[in-house]
C-alpha cells in the first residue's frame, strides 16, 4: 500500500501511452467543453454575474436542486441496496426479468419518464387520485421532483452494489455467525463494510445524475418560480432570454459545486476503503 | 460593379436551381402554427409551381418563440421567420444582424399578415362560471398559462391581463400589478411553451381555465370535442400581432430571397388570408374577415403599442430578469 504511485505503475508496461491517452481523452471530452462554459461566462461583468448567480429565484433553485438530489440519492441508495441484495442472494422466478427492469431508467428517454410520472401523480392520475385526497400532493411539488430523481438514480446504486455483493465471501458471514455474532452484527460488521464503498459510489453517481437531470423533472415539477424551479431549468430560461453569460454563470456555479461534492465523496470513499482494509488485516 | 455582381448572383442562383432541383425554404415558426403553415406551404408550392414552373419545398420548424429565435441566432438556417412577437425578430436584427432593424416596415400591417388574441378555454359547462378576466383572480380558480419568460403566447396573456386591469382601473399601474400578481397566485403549473400548457390542461385535466391563443383554443376545441371544453371570449383582450420576416442574410446565402419574399406576400393574398381564417387566425383583409366574421367573436382589443409602448419597453419592464414578473414571485424585493 505504501509503494509510491509511479513505482507500482511501472510494473505494467504501457504506462506512458495509456496515461497520455487518458489525459488527451479527458481533455477532449470533458475539459475543453467545460472550459468553453467558463470562457463564455466571463464575457460579462463580474457584477452582473454575481447578481445573476445570487438572485433569490436562483438561490431557491440551488436549494431545491441540491436538496432534492441529495434526498433522491439517499432513497436510491437504500432501495437500490435492497434490490441488489434480493437479486444477488435469492433465487426466484422472474429474477432475470427484474434484473433487466432495473436498467430501464437508464435507457428510457427522461422526458418519457417525466410525462409518465406526471400523468400518474396528477389529481386524476392512477396514483394521484388516491394520494391527493389524503393530502399528499406529488405532481407540481418538490416531492414530485424527488420522485422523478429517485426514478433516474435507482440503477446507478443497484449496478454498483450488485457485483460487490456477488463477489463478497459468504464464508466470512458464516465464520462471523459461528463465532456468535447476531444477524444484525453480521450485517453491520461484515456485510455493510464490504459493500459500503460501492454503495457510496452508487449514491454519488445517483446524486450527480440527479443534479443534472432536466427532461423528467420539468414535467412533474410545475416550474413555479421560488418553489419548484430546478437549476437546469433556470439555465434554459436564461438562454431563452438571450442571456448567455447569465446561463453559463449559473452553469459554472453548478459545475464547481458538483465537482467539489464529488471530490469530497471520492476522498471519503478512499478513506473508508483504506480504513476497512486496515481493519481486516 | 454592383449590377454585375447582381447579374452574377442571379445567374448563379438560376444555375443552382437547375442543378439542385426544387427550391428549399425553411420557415422557423412558433408553437401553435404547425397546422396553419402545413396548409400554407402546400398552397404556396402549388401556386409557385404554376407561375414559375419550379418546385418549392418548404420545411417547418416549431417551438417556443424565444427558443426558435435563439436557434436562428445560433445558426439554424431559416430563410423566413414567422414568430409569436416582434421582440424575438428584433433580437435577430439586433444581436445577429441577420436582417435590417427596420424589418417590420417592409411588409403591410407591421409585417403581421394575421392577428390573434388571448381567450379562455374552460371545462364543459363552465363549472366555475368564468366569463371575464375578473373571474380568474377569484380564490379556488386554477389558471393554466405557460411561463412568460420562455413563451411568446404567455407574454401576450400576461400583457392582456395587465391591460385589462389598467383599462378597468383608469390606468392605475399599482392596481394592474396587484391584479396580475393575484392571477399568477392561481397558476399551479408554468409550462415552458403554449403547447405544453394546452397538454397540461386538456390531456392531464389540470386547472379550470387555460389562457390561450385564440387559434390554439379553437384547435383544442376541435380536437377534444365540444363535450369536453368550451371557448370563452372575454370582453376585452390584447391584439396579438405575430409578425413575419425574411432573414436576409440566410436567404441571400441560399439564393432564396425572391421566393422567400413571395412566400410571405402569399400570406397577404386572398388565398393566404383565407387559410389563416380557416385556422382561426384573424385575417387582415377586410373582405376575408367579413366572410369569416362568425368565427371571431367581437371584443375590445387594445394594442401593445397603445398600453405598453411597444415590445422593447414591455420586455424590459416585465419579463427581463428582476422585472415585474420576477417580483410577483419574490415578494418583499
Amino acid at each position: 500500500m505504501s509503494n509510491s504511485f509511479l513505482k507500482r505503475a511501472s510494473i505494467l508496461p504501457g504506462f506512458g501511452p495509456a496515461l497520455g491517452y487518458t489525459v488527451l481523452y479527458l481533455c477532449l471530452i470533458v475539459l475543453i467543453p467545460l472550459s468553453a462554459v467558463f470562457l463564455k461566462s466571463v464575457s460579462s461583468s463580474w457584477e452582473h454575474l454575481w447578481r445573476t448567480v445570487t438572485a433569490p429565484n436562483v438561490m431557491a433553485a440551488y436549494r431545491l436542486s441540491f436538496g432534492a438530489s441529495f434526498i433522491a440519492g439517499i432513497v436510491s441508495a437504500a432501495a437500490g441496496f435492497l434490490i441488489a441484495w434480493v437479486l444477488v442472494r435469492y433465487d426466484f422466478p422472474g429474477k432475470a426479468f427484474c434484473d433487466a427492469l432495473v436498467d430501464l431508467p437508464f435507457a428510457l428517454p427522461t422526458a418519457v419518464a417525466g410525462i409518465a410520472l406526471t400523468s400518474l401523480y396528477t389529481e386524476n392520475g392512477w396514483l394521484g387520485r388516491y394520494l391527493v385526497p389524503l393530502g399528499i400532493k406529488v405532481a407540481f411539488t418538490p416531492l414530485g421532483v424527488v420522485v422523478a430523481l429517485t426514478f433516474i438514480g435507482l440503477p446507478f446504486v443497484v449496478r454498483s452494489v450488485q457485483p460487490v455483493l456477488a463477489d463478497a465471501d459468504r464464508e466470512l458471514e458464516e465464520a462471523a455467525s459461528s463465532l456468535g455474532a447476531s444477524r444484525l452484527q453480521v450485517f453491520t460488521r461484515v456485510i455493510f463494510p464490504m459493500v459500503g464503498p460501492a454503495l457510496l459510489t452508487g449514491f454519488a453517481m445517483a446524486f450527480a445524475r440527479a443534479l443534472g437531470e432536466y427532461g423528467s423533472v420539468i414535467f412533474i415539477s410545475g416550474n413555479l418560480p421560488m418553489k419548484t424551479e430546478i437549476v437546469p431549468l433556470l439555465i434554459v430560461t436564461k438562454l431563452e432570454q438571450y442571456d448567455y453569460a447569465g446561463a453559463t454563470a449559473i452553469a459554472v456555479v453548478m459545475l464547481l459545486s458538483s465537482f467539489l461534492l464529488l471530490l469530497g465523496i471520492n476522498i471519503l470513499q478512499r478513506r473508508t476503503r483504506r480504513f476497512m482494509e486496515a481493519d481486516q488485516l | 460593379m454592383q449590377i454585375r455582381n447582381l447579374t452574377i448572383a442571379a445567374l448563379a442562383s438560376v444555375l443552382a436551381l437547375i442543378a439542385a432541383g426544387p427550391v428549399k425554404l425553411l420557415n422557423v415558426s412558433y408553437d401553435p402554427t404547425r397546422e396553419l403553415y402545413s396548409q400554407v406551404n402546400a398552397a404556396f408550392a402549388k401556386q409557385w409551381k404554376a407561375k414559375n414552373g419550379v418546385d418549392v419545398q418548404i420545411s417547418q420548424s416549431h417551438g417556443g418563440s424565444g427558443k426558435q429565435a435563439r436557434s436562428v441566432l445560433d445558426g439554424l438556417p431559416a430563410d423566413v421567420v414567422t414568430l409569436a412577437l416582434a421582440y424575438d425578430i428584433d433580437v435577430l436584427a439586433e444581436k445577429g444582424h441577420l436582417l435590417p432593424a427596420n424589418w417590420q416596415t417592409r411588409l403591410p400591417n407591421n409585417s403581421t399578415p394575421y392577428t390573434s388574441t388571448i381567450v379562455f378555454l374552460v371545462r364543459k359547462g363552465n363549472p366555475k362560471h368564468i366569463k371575464d378576466w375578473d373571474d380568474l383572480v377569484k380564490p379556488g380558480v386554477a389558471v393554466i398559462t405557460p411561463n412568460p419568460k420562455s413563451s411568446g403566447g404567455a407574454r401576450w396573456s400576461y400583457l392582456a391581463a395587465w391591460g385589462y386591469a389598467l383599462k378597468k382601473n383608469n390606468g392605475d399601474d399599482g392596481k394592474a400589478k396587484d391584479f396580475v400578481t393575484k392571477l399568477y397566485k392561481n397558476v399551479p403549473v408554468l409550462d415552458s411553451g403554449a403547447r405544453g400548457s394546452t397538454t397540461t390542461f386538456a390531456q392531464r385535466g389540470i386547472g379550470d381555465v387555460l389562457l390561450s391563443w385564440e387559434n390554439e383554443a379553437y384547435l383544442a376545441l376541435n380536437e377534444l370535442g365540444t363535450n369536453k371544453v368550451e371557448v370563452v371570449t372575454p370582453t376585452m383582450s390584447i391584439l396579438a400581432e405575430p409578425p413575419v420576416a425574411v432573414v436576409d442574410k440566410v436567404a441571400a446565402k441560399h439564393g432564396t430571397a425572391a421566393v422567400a419574399k413571395a412566400y410571405l406576400e402569399f400570406l397577404y393574398s386572398d388565398e393566404g388570408q383565407e387559410i389563416a381564417a380557416k385556422n382561426y387566425y384573424r385575417p387582415q383583409s377586410p373582405q376575408i374577415a367579413a366572410k369569416y366574421a362568425d368565427r371571431f367573436p367581437k371584443l375590445t382589443l387594445f394594442t401593445i403599442a397603445e398600453l405598453f409602448g411597444g415590445w422593447q419597453k414591455a420586455q424590459k419592464r416585465h419579463f427581463d430578469d428582476g422585472g415585474v414578473f420576477d417580483k410577483i414571485y419574490t415578494p418583499g424585493t
